[in-house]
């Protein structure tokens, strides 16, 4: 009987890096399916090789008209990023206080179903849709500027803080409830006693971050014309206004990286 | 003084706050409205809008409903094409943020220079919006879903990026220690000890940024990149709302069935 071959093959296992998948027929088959996917969605994509080879010329073409960046019109920028920052701040502002009610009809531990399930409702509605698909409806309705793009900001600012504090309110203990009920606590004074100071400092969070994502969405609606700089970035794109665009974009770069360090900052200070 | 008239005359009534804290608190709020009003005020909102737009809006539920159905034709193809661009999209992003997220955290970066770059690519990344990454790519490869799946990929690497680069911060270093032990190269070292640990954060990380995706891919066509938004976009000016309506129904439904598979496979993966 051959020894040797039985221990090596029983009593020394051989060692081999942890695998996401163990089971070797699902991680190859998954692998494979992958790849058959990648080449199928692009044999159906309608996607022009002939163009793509001309891109490279393009973009360099494109590069070359970028730099230097042009600060010259720097009035309508800064208006464009003034008129950015207002619409996030008012946005915010709104949803904040919007996000309350909605937020407490959106907890089903403490209001009757169908309160709750028409809250819910409207709170994935509007976090399906892009926010530049609802800006689309809101230019139709209040026609184009400003208006349109704070009131969308207005919509997913509410439904993205109320679904957090609907969340944290189903997650408090049961007991903390009950404990303020017991003594007779009408609905107001659960909410100051009780769901408040546990729910205040991530609502504060959250609304914080939420600042600094409509800081990030403000300059986009504008593409669709619900104002600030992304209206201004779309004109000069249309325009072929390219050392204006890098500009533009630069400035959202810096406005962005400054809104997250604030946001930060004041969730740090917050915790 | 009995206990009685003590009381009556020191009334102890609980607080949550003290003094202090509740004029510092009003300080805020005050703080909080006067930000927002010099907001609103100069913005210069056209407030009258407001006093039609409930007939506005009226009108634009009408016309919509209900839903042209046999619009779904036309509609199949791009809705498909939508969900390749996030696909793909995020597909390609798999393999760009891996080596990102190696430079961007501290423990597997080279010097403070790549990591200040890896930081820089990161940063750039999720500050531009996918429609503006959108807007570019279109100007590069022209209108078409590819100008779409870069643009997904290039937003989408600054996310992955982000959360893979602090999940290889918080790997437990005495694995990577071990493993250093053996004699064993830099390469080695990521390969068995660093990327075991972080694999988990990877995929969970590009299944949630998918189902974020397809959400974006919708508004895509908007800027001519592809996807079911150019069809959103032409029946919109072309005031077909009953077409619109089964555009945005298709859209619903589509979003909500893949977040549904990003969280179910997300919570198998954790």
């Amino acid at each position: 009987m051959n020894i040797s071959s039985e221990i090596s093959s029983t009593t020394i296992p051989s060692w081999h890096r942890i695998r996401m998948i163990e089971h070797p027929v699902l991680r190859y088959g998954l692998m494979v399916l992958t790849l058959v996917y990648i080449l199928w969605s692009l044999g159906t994509l309608d996607i022009s090789w002939h163009r793509i080879s001309t891109g490279s010329p393009r973009a360099i073409n494109m590069f070359a008209r970028m730099i230097p960046p042009d600060f010259s019109r720097w009035a309508l920028l800064v208006k464009g990023v003034l008129e950015s920052i207002q619409m996030a701040l008012a946005a915010s502002f709104f949803g904040m206080l919007l996000s309350i009610p909605l937020g407490l009809c959106g907890a089903s531990n403490i209001v009757p179903k169908p309160v709750y399930l028409v809250a819910r409702t409207l709170i994935v509605l509007s976090r399906t849709f892009h926010e530049i698909i609802i800006a689309i409806f809101f230019v139709k309705i209040f026609g184009f500027g400003p208006l349109a793009g704070v009131l969308t900001l207005i919509v997913a600012s509410t439904s993205f803080i109320s679904k957090m504090i609907a969340e944290d309110i189903e997650n408090l203990p049961p007991g903390h409830l009950e404990a303020i009920r017991a003594t007779g606590a009408s609905f107001p004074k659960l909410l100051i006693y009780c769901i408040s100071p546990r729910v205040l400092p991530r609502y504060l969070g959250v609304s914080i971050y939420r600042l600094d994502a409509n800081i990030r969405h403000s300059t986009v609606v504008g593409i669709v014309g619900a104002g600030g700089i992304g209206q201004v970035l779309a004109a000069t794109f249309s325009r072929y206004d390219y050392d204006f665009s890098l500009t533009i974009l630069m400035t959202i770069v810096a406005l962005v990286f400054l809104g997250e360090f604030f946001s930060s900052w004041v969730r740090g200070y917050l915790r | 003084m009995t206990v009685t008239e003590h009381a009556k005359k020191h009334p102890e009534v609980w607080r949550r706050f003290s003094p202090r804290q509740t004029l510092i608190r009003y300080a805020w709020y005050l703080a909080i409205v006067a930000v927002a009003t010099w907001s609103i005020s100069n913005l210069d909102l056209p407030w009258f809008y407001f006093l039609d737009a409930h007939i506005q809006a009226m009108d634009l539920v009408t016309r919509m409903w209900p839903p042209d159905v046999s619009f779904w034709e036309t509609l199949a193809a791009p809705l498909l094409e939508t969900i390749h661009i996030a696909t793909l999209g995020t597909i390609f992003t798999f393999f760009i943020a891996f080596p990102v997220a190696f430079l961007a955290a501290r423990n597997t970066t080279f010097n403070t220079v790549t990591w200040f770059v890896g930081r820089l690519i990161l940063v750039t990344s999720r500050s531009v919006n996918t429609v503006v990454w959108g807007l570019f790519f279109v100007a590069i490869f022209g209108p078409g879903p590819l100008a779409g799946i870069w643009a997904i990929a290039f937003r989408s690497i600054g996310f992955m990026g982000k959360l893979v680069a602090e999940a290889i911060e918080e790997i437990d270093e005495g694995v990577v220690e071990a493993i250093e032990a053996t004699g064993a190269s830099r390469l080695q070292v990521l390969w068995y000890g660093i990327l075991p640990q972080v694999m988990p954060v990877i995929y969970g990380t590009s299944v949630y940024r998918w189902d974020i995706n397809i959400r974006e891919s919708t508004v895509l066509g908007f800027v001519g990149a592809g996807g079911i938004g150019i069809l959103l976009y032409s029946s919109i000016n072309q005031f077909l709302w009953r077409e619109v309506s089964l555009i945005l129904l298709s859209v619903f439904g589509v979003v909500m069935i893949s977040e549904f598979l990003s969280a179910s496979i997300r919570q198998k993966i954790s």
